[in-house]
């Protein structure tokens, strides 16, 4: 074998949510009652589409979540040994992307880099002139024929990309034909077209940039001569984590806490509301920034803890979740408490009161699955605020560690860039860019699963 | 009232001195002063001497909660604890690592802070209030879900963009105003980082006004005011921002006290000497206590705050009575 599969803990936390999010789909599919709202996510257009982008987004998350490390080729002593650098299966579908490193900034689709350089000739002549990259438009022999080829690149990868996206949807098609759900509702299948149609689209976009990439940068090169496409996929990983891991940390806390302060007033609820007074009052950046240097301290005093720097940088990214979501667990709290304040003078737990059901039941039985509508809408409105959050505290300089590319140290190393004449933007449009769509995509979902599960909005409204 | 107030008031010791525990044992134990030398002092320059100096000079050299060596009252006085930590409660905040005055400081740079803060709090919420309602006055019409659109995606731009591109545009290409910096005349200085502060805040606020508006439009009173004939506008103006009071004032009394903090990013970006920017620096030359000082300083603005909030009750809805 000639590499080892590592499982950072990050990555560990990622298959722990997947596994959880797997069995919750199982769980709902199997009960109508919990089926219902989801299909009215599934009439709406705009939730599909977006839930499509997500999923290409989770993709190649997932696909940079898979960590192996490879073997070096001497041995020693018979036992192989291991490079220190950590791979994902992603950086080896994106290997040109990765290894095509030129030597400083050069925009998107250049064949030049983006400063003049000082070259010696045969003749012992010095000319500055625009050096040729080593990669991007290498195999073109004359600049001019730049355009044509840029062109004539994408469109076959455009061509080959919608008839990739056409075979797939067909394929689809075929294996749905026998199955004809119960719930196809006019409104479900124009919901169906307009994610075929936005697939169909992706499925071009990523041809072309594919074909393209091959031979260019198709977003430049930064500072140090790094694709700037590679980073930006690089960076979705790191947002998606922050994103979500959180989650793992807010969830149990405010869930606990909340429903048991409302639940059992009296001393616990003093004692709960006390402790989420005083870490809500307190500034979030500030407590943010003063435990990510304690904890950064503690990294530094204990470098054996770890074998390769990108463990040192995955385990940073951990404890900023962890952070985040010892802090951002109060307003989820406050919302539930106040929910199970109201929930325990219905009838129905006064009845099972009465009974003499125990607390520990009623609350598993009764109280939270009723305030699970409320979980649900406040986990899928914090992930892009946690994807936004990621990037501002990157630049506080409490975010992730600044070998980890994210958004946010992508922003950071770019940032001063907008002062050079001429301007190198290319970095942080992409960046921005990327995030942008991340987050719209997360936004536009989250209102519709809002919607379809705020048991306040009135249905009839919303139908039309 | 006044005795509700004096509760409050009382309820918000205990608060504050869980505030003043949780920073201590951030700061002290969890870090001790130790780590905090050897980080101000580099790895190269550390040895055992230069530590016990350094923790000397900054008078962290006492032990941290209970002094065994001092007599009396000292045992509890004489303590890293009573020194720095619960000295904050007389808004005596020491020394920064620098050396500096923490108070004056604040004082000083709580006017700069201000100037940018005040301003975009302040025609932010005329601006996101008029929006919403103008949205809520064309509810359920191609107006309105261009609006809400155009919130959804306003709200999903990193707010890094707005200053970079702000600053990239009105003062690289347009040459406007000055990129950064504060001063004389400060009405250039402070345009910029206002506007930018109003146009991100644009999306989430407004939107969360409209909600609210459109749950006030879907009750019996509206209903009967438009019954008696008075029209959409007056219906609006009149009954359902008047009633739409409460959540609003909320979620925007709250922030009042804390505009003297500041707004981190702004404030650094635009280079304006004010107590955002003074944070990021501490935060960045990890001067710990200066960090520990606006923490507190936060959480007593924000205390600050919550009573406000209750006291706006009471001066808009006479029902709320303070007992």
């Amino acid at each position: 074998m000639n590499f080892i599969p590592v499982i950072l803990w990050s990555d560990a936390l990622v298959f722990l949510l997947l596994a959880s999010s797997m069995a919750a789909v199982w769980y709902v599919r199997r009960h109508e009652h919990l089926m219902l709202p989801w299909q009215r996510v599934a009439q709406s257009r705009v939730a599909m589409v977006s839930l499509l982008v997500l999923s290409m987004f989770l993709l190649v998350g997932g696909l940079d979540t898979l960590h192996y490390r490879l073997a070096l080729p001497d041995k020693n002593e018979g036992e192989t040994v291991y490079s220190p650098e950590v791979l994902s299966v992603f950086d080896k579908l994106a290997d040109p992307l990765r290894l095509h490193a030129e030597k400083t900034y050069s925009a998107p689709l250049a064949v030049t880099l983006y400063a003049r350089e000082s070259v010696t000739d045969a003749q012992g002549l010095t000319w500055r002139i625009y050096p040729r990259l080593q990669y991007g438009g290498a195999h073109l022999s004359n600049l001019s024929s730049r355009e044509p080829d840029v062109i004539r690149r994408t469109a076959t990868g455009a061509l080959a990309g919608l008839s990739g996206g056409v075979l797939l949807v067909w394929v689809i098609a075929l294996f749905q034909r026998g199955r004809k759900s119960a719930h196809s509702t006019a409104a479900r299948q124009k919901a169906g077209r307009a994610v075929i149609v936005a697939f169909l689209f992706i499925a071009v976009l990523t041809g072309a940039v594919i074909n393209l990439a091959a031979a260019y940068h198709v977003l430049g090169t930064d500072k140090v001569g790094q694709d700037v496409l590679y980073l930006s996929l690089k960076s979705i990983r790191t947002g998606l984590i922050i994103g979500t891991v959180t989650t793992l940390v807010t969830l149990p806390l405010a869930l606990f806490l909340g429903v048991a302060a409302g639940y059992f007033r009296g001393w616990v609820d003093d004692v709960i509301q006390y402790v989420y007074t005083v870490l809500s009052s307190i500034p979030s950046v500030l407590l943010i920034a003063a435990a990510v240097l304690i904890m950064q301290v503690t990294i530094d005093k204990h470098p054996g803890w770890f074998d390769t720097s990108a463990s040192r940088a995955d385990l940073r990214l951990v404890c900023l979740c962890l952070i985040l979501g010892v802090i951002r667990w109060t307003s989820l709290c406050r919302l539930l408490r106040g929910e199970a304040l109201k929930l325990r003078e219905m009838e129905y737990i006064q009845a099972a009161q009465s009974f003499g059901v125990s607390s520990l039941r009623i609350l598993s039985r009764h109280i939270v699955p009723n305030v699970m509508h409320i979980i649900l809408i406040a986990l899928v409105m914090d992930f892009s605020e946690l994807v936004l959050a990621e990037a501002v505290l990157s630049y506080v300089g409490v975010g992730v560690d600044s070998s980890m590319i994210s958004f946010g140290t992508m922003i950071n190393g770019a940032r001063l860039e907008m002062a050079r004449e001429p301007v190198v933007w290319w970095a942080l449009a992409a960046a921005f860019g990327f995030m942008l769509v991340l987050v719209l995509a997360a936004n536009l979902f989250a209102d519709a699963v809002r919607d379809a599960f705020d048991p306040r909005l009135n249905r009839a409204e919303m139908s039309g | 009232m006044i005795a509700y107030l004096i509760r409050r008031l009382l309820y918000a010791v205990p608060i504050l001195i869980g505030v003043n525990l949780l920073t201590f044992a951030l700061f002290f134990v969890v870090n001790t002063p130790d780590d905090m030398a050897r980080m101000q002092l580099g790895v190269k320059r550390v040895t055992a001497e230069a530590i016990e100096q350094w923790k000397r000079q900054h008078g962290y050299d006492k032990p941290l909660l209970v002094n065994m060596q001092a007599a009396g009252s000292e045992k509890l006085t004489d303590t890293i604890f009573w020194h720095k930590s619960a000295s904050m409660f007389l808004l005596d905040f020491g020394f920064s690592d620098d050396g500096r005055s923490i108070s004056g400081e604040i004082s000083t740079r709580m006017g700069p802070s201000l100037a940018i803060a005040l301003p975009t709090f302040v025609a932010g919420l005329v601006i996101y209030v008029s929006f919403a309602l103008l949205m809520t006055l064309f509810r359920a019409t191609a107006l309105d879900m261009a609006g809400v659109a155009l919130c959804v995606v306003l709200m999903s731009v990193s707010g890094l963009f707005y200053i970079i591109g702000g600053q990239f545009i009105v003062s690289k290409l347009w040459h406007l105003v000055p990129i950064s910096g504060y001063g004389e005349g400060g009405f250039k200085f402070v345009a910029l980082p206002v506007l930018i502060g109003v146009l991100s805040g644009i999306g989430s606020s407004s939107r969360w006004y409209r909600a609210i508006f459109l749950e006030e439009t879907g009750r019996d009173y509206v209903r009967t005011a438009r019954a008696k004939g008075l029209s959409e506008l007056r219906v609006l103006f009149r009954h359902v921002l008047k009633n739409a009071m409460i959540p609003i004032l909320t979620g925007v009394v709250v922030v009042i006290p804390q505009l003297f903090m500041g707004s981190l990013l702004t404030e650094s970006f635009f280079g304006i000497p004010g107590l955002g920017s003074y944070t990021i620096d501490a935060i960045n030359s990890q001067d710990f206590s200066v960090v520990r000082a606006m923490v507190f300083l936060g959480s007593l603005l924000y205390i600050a705050g919550l009573i406000l909030t209750d006291i706006s009750y009471t001066m808009v809805d006479p029902r709320v009575r303070l007992q």
